[in-house]
């Protein structure tokens, strides 16, 4: 690489920082974008299930099956309506009024008297598979709460001959929010990342500037340099007013370096900056530049990056599928240093993959980078 | 010097859509002290041998050799000796003066004292010293063509590209471009100019002419507009109405090649030198014949084999439209205003039935604010705008049932067929069933389109696109027609075919405005407004504005002439009030 | 009006349709992000990994070890042998979760004695984790019924999961992503329309034309709701007959609460194409809106859990109300009484967005 080169690059790199920080919408993408999505992310994508619509059937009214209806009025996650009679709820549960329905039926006690097994029938709304299985493990619960107060009040041993004793590491309190938003920032990152590179090249295509570098020495990959670097250093500042907001504002504690976090944030934001120059390197104008982004940065980011769907439990082909989303690798590492910290096994074996991407991404961009006018190699 | 500075040798080129040769079989050399004319149509392949002298395309077969290397081996070397300056300039409009300069000489590798001396002469030679820090964006039309044009010549480069320097300027900043690169031009600079304006082919020291990828003629201008000498005569002294009737005749006639309108005279090109004589062509009384010298415009269709005739079969077929003697179109006291500037102010005109008239004007002056009042795009600040009769304030969507439009550039769905275009279209106007269907083809058939209908539009050639926007803009048959720089850049017999079709419709009492700046299509129109900032400042037959200028040192002056004087004038006057 | 207005719309959808790379974008990625999404998107919990750390070596131990991996929840045990090992498996997700028996386990059980596990879970995958420790418990639970001879297993819980028996997610996904999709589409192919006509030059052709602006934004609208409503067709047929999600209700009602769905998208991406002067703000305005949509829409997380102020939010969100449709009719057969009633509000929602891109669009244009 000679001087001439070096200089040439520093000179694109100045040009491409003067069009950035003077095109409104960049800043837009950096900055206000990332602060309105985290916030959506922040209070929208919520987990801890809470006030879950519940019908409970009290068709027995012995004081076992009141308790058994106290035991799920006061559970935080249920808002109990209780009726006589489960034919004033069913409708409720088919137009999603209710989650789900608890029916204590009128010979509960009685064959609890007579030592019969004693049916409580769960019904829920099947259709929110998601909630259905909230309801279920929950009603199982209080149920399984209920079971011991009613042992105890009745003198058995309620002692276990098993003690399990769960504790989560990393996020005691088993707040999904402090999982969730460093998961977040790394989808907002990727439609960031992505959005921010997607029209650049595409652009120069369109306005006739493109033919004005080519007639010059300049070679494609110092372009390539010249459009990464700047967007590079942005992509870092609206990340780092991101984790500001998330520590600050969220109060999701962050446990790692700030050595790790530009690593794993570089890492991700070259191979996010690359899919955003391939695309538009390729579509050559922005119509289609634009759909491909909208395309390929939100939807794949959010539902196959493991944020909320567990990448283990998908099947064998998707698994490996989502190993080309750098969201994926993103997530994880923003989960361990939030939560965990530095653990360099994880960081180095994501930030590995990433780069790898990234180089993928960058060296088909520079293939299909031309260094004259048409019939790229 | 002995050595070409740019030699193209068997030059053939293909793209890779297309079985027609974009260039095909050139031998050109450009010598190093001259400005090298590239002359031709769009589509004529000018910016296609431009590219590839720049080694930004590869040629298919044949050898271009730029400054002594191969542009097929030897990219590198070869950009680091030439400026080029694309079309649009290549300028970034989101950074100021300065910053492109910047930009370009680091690109360049030019540093040190060869830098500030770099920046110094070119920005007292291109005027732009006062205006650094602004960005390029906000700057007029011709100080971004000096603009790229100190870009393109920050390293004094050995060979100086320029494609079509000269689009979309007004004359005045055009002519001040050709006297600074006159300047530049010495032993060590080459100089390839291209261009579509025929006439620009004149102050050149050398042509290339091309049409459809082949070269026709190299060597001196002069040299080409000596075959038609003694042949070129004008027409004059013709009564105003049968001017164009006169034309659609002489142009069939066996012993005339080319015809042009040129204000209220008629331009002719010969057969014969001996042609020359009013007798042979049984012109009106009054009417005489002046020889004229020719130009390089006359010698192209010389060897084009003359013009295409002066039939409109899509004037034939219209039907004649009554005169009521009332005006056509009305615009009374129209002003725009956007916030504190005004666009347009208080302009007024009225057009007859059948009568061609013509708003002229350089970019920015207002011409296509007027232009979209009319059309009932923008609601005028004051004053009113009638087309037809109808109000344009009330009854806009009605109005423009009565219009007809043709854009400047290529304005129809590139994407969809020829066919489908003009479905599109007449179905807009509200066409439908038999009658569209009927419509449809016979503007197929008017225009020739047969061969073409399935293709898209996009991928049509030149003139055929042209064809299709006229097809397009006619087929629910207006009485008005506006038209927005309907031939630039367009080759002269497509050109021609277009004024036919025009000059046939108005005789059929169909009413055009036309918006421009080109000379040439300003000379068709009976009336010509011409508009200054905003403002109509002069108005009358283009005869009439030209014996407005008319002086002793110049007693036969052009539209340029008059267009340029007009405007200076106005300046002038400007400058004094404020 | 009307023939000037089918001409409109068949030139619309030339235009969104004859590109083959714009064609290739609009048909391609969302029958393939069909069929990727409906296999990622799960809560449900497989493959996972569990570490064990046995210092018990008896009989229960090995018993409980068995049980927890025969299922598909925990495809894989490792053992490890110290609490470092532990560590360093969950630090790095080796495993989910690590569990620890201690010496005397089974010498407890055996004596009658509460024996303590200890369960260490990966929290950052709360979720997950959440859902592999409620397994874990059911599994302990189990065990210990057997042992204390079920005394007081006289209380049974009967399941029913009513419309999706077997909780499978599929069924829940791939009629959301009908909804999802085609809000994807109907921006795509309203977003830039506008910005696109003015960068091209057709724009103003088409404004001297005889049509009227509202026309000009029905044509638009029109070839948009086309366009979405076959390609939801298409992963709707997908959908039924590939994946075998049941279809219980009407198909009518699906389509006409679909129509009014997508207006509402519509008017949104054409309120954006008239905004924006370029088909960069389109863009970005097209993400500004899609984002939120997808995530106040209760498509991944429920409603119920965003505070109050972002469920009044979410009133707004035309995705929210057509899920609940959608999954309606495919799944419960949903009533048309309850369709209308999440049908009303999409009217409102699209009556406004329409108008405001009607007003805009008149405005902008001077």
């Amino acid at each position: 690489m000679t001087l001439h080169a070096l200089i040439r690059m520093k000179a694109l790199i100045l040009k491409e920082s003067r069009q950035m920080v003077r095109d409104p919408s960049s800043i837009l993408i950096a900055f206000v974008l990332p602060a309105i999505l985290l916030v959506l992310f922040g209070y929208g994508v919520n987990m801890d299930a809470q006030n879950v619509e519940l019908g409970v059937a009290m068709e027995c009214s012995d004081p076992a099956a009141q308790r058994l209806v106290g035991a799920f009025q006061s559970s935080p996650y249920f808002d109990v309506e209780v009726a006589r009679d489960r034919r004033e709820l069913l409708d409720k549960v088919v137009s999603g009024e209710l989650r789900g329905l608890v029916i204590i039926p009128q010979d509960f006690t009685n064959r609890l008297a007579l030592s019969e097994a004693s049916p409580i029938l769960v019904i829920t709304d099947g259709s929110e598979t998601n909630t259905a299985n909230y309801v279920r493990n929950y009603a199982a619960g209080v149920l399984g709460v209920w079971r011991s107060a009613e042992a105890r009040e009745r003198g058995y041993d309620a002692s276990a001959r098993i003690r399990l004793e769960p504790r989560f590491w990393y996020n005691a309190e088993l707040k999904s929010r402090n999982a969730l938003i460093p998961g977040s920032l790394a989808v907002v990152m990727a439609i960031v990342g992505t959005l921010l590179t997607s029209l650049v090249v595409a652009r120069e295509w369109e306005r006739g500037t493109m033919e004005a570098l080519l007639s010059t020495p300049t070679s494609p990959f110092e372009m390539l340099i010249g459009k990464t670097i700047p967007y590079l250093a942005l992509g870092f500042l609206s990340l780092g007013c991101s984790v500001f907001v998330v520590i600050f504002l969220f109060g999701v504690p962050y446990r790692g370096s700030a050595l790790a976090l530009m690593l794993a944030g570089g890492a991700f934001l070259l191979s996010a900056l690359g899919q955003g120059l391939l695309i538009s390197t390729v579509a050559k104008n922005q119509f289609v530049a634009s759909q491909g982004a909208l395309i390929t940065a939100f939807l794949p980011a959010f539902l196959l990056s493991g944020f909320i769907f567990d990448i283990a439990s998908m099947p064998w082909l998707v698994r490996h599928i989502t190993r080309i989303i750098p969201a994926r690798y993103l997530v994880t590492n923003f989960q361990t240093l939030f939560l965990v910290g530095d653990v360099w096994a994880v960081l180095i074996h994501n930030v590995a993959f990433l780069l790898a991407i990234a180089a993928l991404l960058f060296g088909l961009t520079l293939r299909k980078s031309p260094s004259r006018l048409e019939g790229s190699s | 010097m002995t050595s070409a500075a740019v030699s193209v040798v068997q030059l053939t080129h293909f793209f890779d859509h297309s079985e027609l040769p974009a260039l095909d079989g050139i031998d050109a050399e450009i010598r190093a002290g001259r400005i090298t004319g590239l002359v031709g149509p769009d589509g004529a392949g000018k910016t296609t041998l431009m590219r590839l002298m720049a080694s930004l395309l590869v040629p298919s077969q044949g050898k271009v050799t730029t400054c002594g290397f191969d542009t097929r081996c030897d990219p590198g070397p070869i950009r680091e000796r030439i400026g080029y300056m694309p079309q649009r300039f290549g300028l970034y409009e989101d950074l100021s003066v300065i910053e492109n300069l910047r930009l370009y000489a680091d690109l360049r590798a030019v540093f040190g004292r060869q830098r500030e001396e770099a920046f110094e002469r070119l920005l007292a030679f291109t005027d732009l010293k006062n205006f650094t820090s602004r960005l390029a964006g906000r700057l007029s039309g011709g100080m971004k063509q000096k603009l790229g044009l100190a870009c393109a010549l920050i390293r004094r480069p050995q060979v100086l590209l320029l494609d079509e320097p000269s689009v979309g300027v007004d004359p005045i900043s055009r002519r001040e471009l050709w006297r600074m690169v006159r300047e530049l031009v010495d032993e060590e600079m080459a100089v390839v100019w291209s261009t579509a304006y025929l006439d620009e082919a004149e102050q050149c020291d050398e042509a290339l002419l091309l049409n459809s990828g082949k070269l026709l003629f190299s060597g001196a201008p002069g040299a080409l507009t000596q075959r038609v000498s003694g042949r070129v005569a004008q027409v004059r002294g013709l009564p105003e109405n049968v001017k164009r009737l006169t034309l659609a005749r002489l142009l069939n006639h066996p012993r005339v090649l080319d015809g042009i309108v040129q204000g209220a005279a008629l331009r002719l090109l010969l057969r014969d030198v001996s042609d020359v004589e009013v007798a042979q062509l049984d012109l009106p009384d009054g009417a005489e014949l002046i020889p004229v010298s020719p130009n390089f415009e006359d010698a192209f269709m010389d060897i084009l084999g003359g013009g295409p005739g002066g039939k409109s079969e899509l004037a034939e077929r219209y039907d004649s439209l009554a005169d009521d003697g009332k005006p056509v179109v009305v615009a009374q006291g129209l002003t725009k205003r956007f916030g504190g500037f005004t666009a347009v102010h208080d302009n007024s005109f009225s057009i007859r039935r059948g009568e061609i008239f013509g708003l002229l004007g350089p970019n920015g002056a207002g011409k296509s604010t007027t232009f979209k009042m009319m059309c009932g795009l923008l609601k005028p600040t004051e004053g009113i705008g009638k087309v037809a009769g109808i109000d344009l304030r009330h009854a806009a969507s009605k109005a423009r049932n009565r219009l007809g439009y043709m854009a400047q550039k290529f304005s129809l769905y590139g994407d969809l067929s020829v066919r489908e275009n003009l479905r599109f279209f007449s179905g807009v106007y509200g066409l439908r069933g038999a009658e569209q269907r009927k419509a449809i083809e016979q503007m197929i058939e008017v225009f020739e389109l047969g061969a073409y209908v399935t293709a898209r539009a996009g991928e049509l050639p030149l003139g055929f696109k042209q064809r299709l926007s006229l097809a397009c803009a006619m087929m629910h048959k207006p009485d008005v027609l506006f038209l927005d720089e309907p031939t630039s850049g367009v080759d002269p017999e497509t050109r021609r075919e277009f004024w036919n079709h025009i000059n046939g419709l108005v005789q059929k009492g169909v009413t055009i405005l036309v918006t421009t700046h080109f000379m040439d299509e300003a000379e068709y129109c009976d009336r010509i407004g011409l508009i200054y900032s905003g403002e109509k400042i002069a108005e009358g037959t283009p005869e009439e504005l030209k014996q407005r200028v008319a002086s002793d040192e110049n007693p036969d002056p052009t539209l340029e002439d008059a267009f340029i004087s007009l405007v200076r004038a106005s300046h002038v006057e400007r400058s004094l009030v404020a | 009006m009307l023939p000037r207005l089918c001409s409109l719309i068949v030139k619309e959808l030339l235009a969104a349709l004859k590109d083959p790379k714009a064609r290739f974008l609009l048909i391609m990625p969302p029958l393939i992000q069909t069929l990727l999404f409906a296999f990622a998107v799960t809560l449900e919990v497989n493959n996972m990994t569990l570490a064990v750390q046995n210092l018990d070596g008896g009989k229960w131990s090995y018993e409980l070890i068995q049980r927890l991996s025969a299922s598909r929840t925990f495809t894989n045990v490792i053992a490890v042998e110290s609490e470092e090992q532990i560590m360093r498996a969950l630090d790095e997700q080796l495993a989910i979760a690590a569990l620890s028996i201690p010496q005397d386990f089974s010498r407890a059980i055996e004596a009658g004695i509460p024996a303590d596990v200890q369960l260490l879970l990966d929290g950052r995958k709360t979720n997950t984790a959440q859902i592999v420790a409620g397994y874990t418990e059911q599994i302990v639970g189990a065990l210990q019924q057997e042992l204390s001879g079920g005394e007081q297993g006289n209380v049974v819980l009967i399941e029913r999961n009513w419309f999706n028996p077997n909780l499978n997610y599929k069924w829940f996904t791939l009629p959301s992503l009908v909804a999802i999709l085609s809000t994807l589409i109907a921006l795509l192919v309203t977003a830039m329309s506008v910005a696109r006509e003015r960068e091209v030059g057709t724009f103003e052709q088409l404004l001297v034309s005889p049509l009227r602006p509202v026309e000009i934004l029905l044509g638009k609208a029109a070839a948009a709701l086309l366009i979405a409503t076959l390609e939801a067709t298409g992963i709707i047929l997908i959908a039924v007959y590939g994946f075998r999600i049941p279809f219980e209700g009407s198909p009518l009602l699906l389509y006409s609460s679909m129509i009014v769905f997508l207006l509402s998208i519509i008017g949104v991406g054409l309120f954006i194409s008239s905004l924006s002067m370029t088909q960069q703000q389109g863009i970005l305005g097209a993400f500004t809106f899609m984002v939120p949509a997808v995530i106040l829409s209760g498509f991944a997380t429920p409603i119920e859990n965003m505070p109050e102020w972002l469920q009044f939010i979410t009133l707004g969100d035309p995705l929210r109300w057509f899920l609940v449709i959608v999954r309606g009719i495919f799944l419960k057969g949903m009533p048309a009484a309850d369709v209308a009633a999440n049908t009303w509000p999409l009217a409102i929602i699209a009556v406004i967005t329409l108008s405001a891109a009607d007003i805009l669009f008149r405005k902008r244009m001077e």
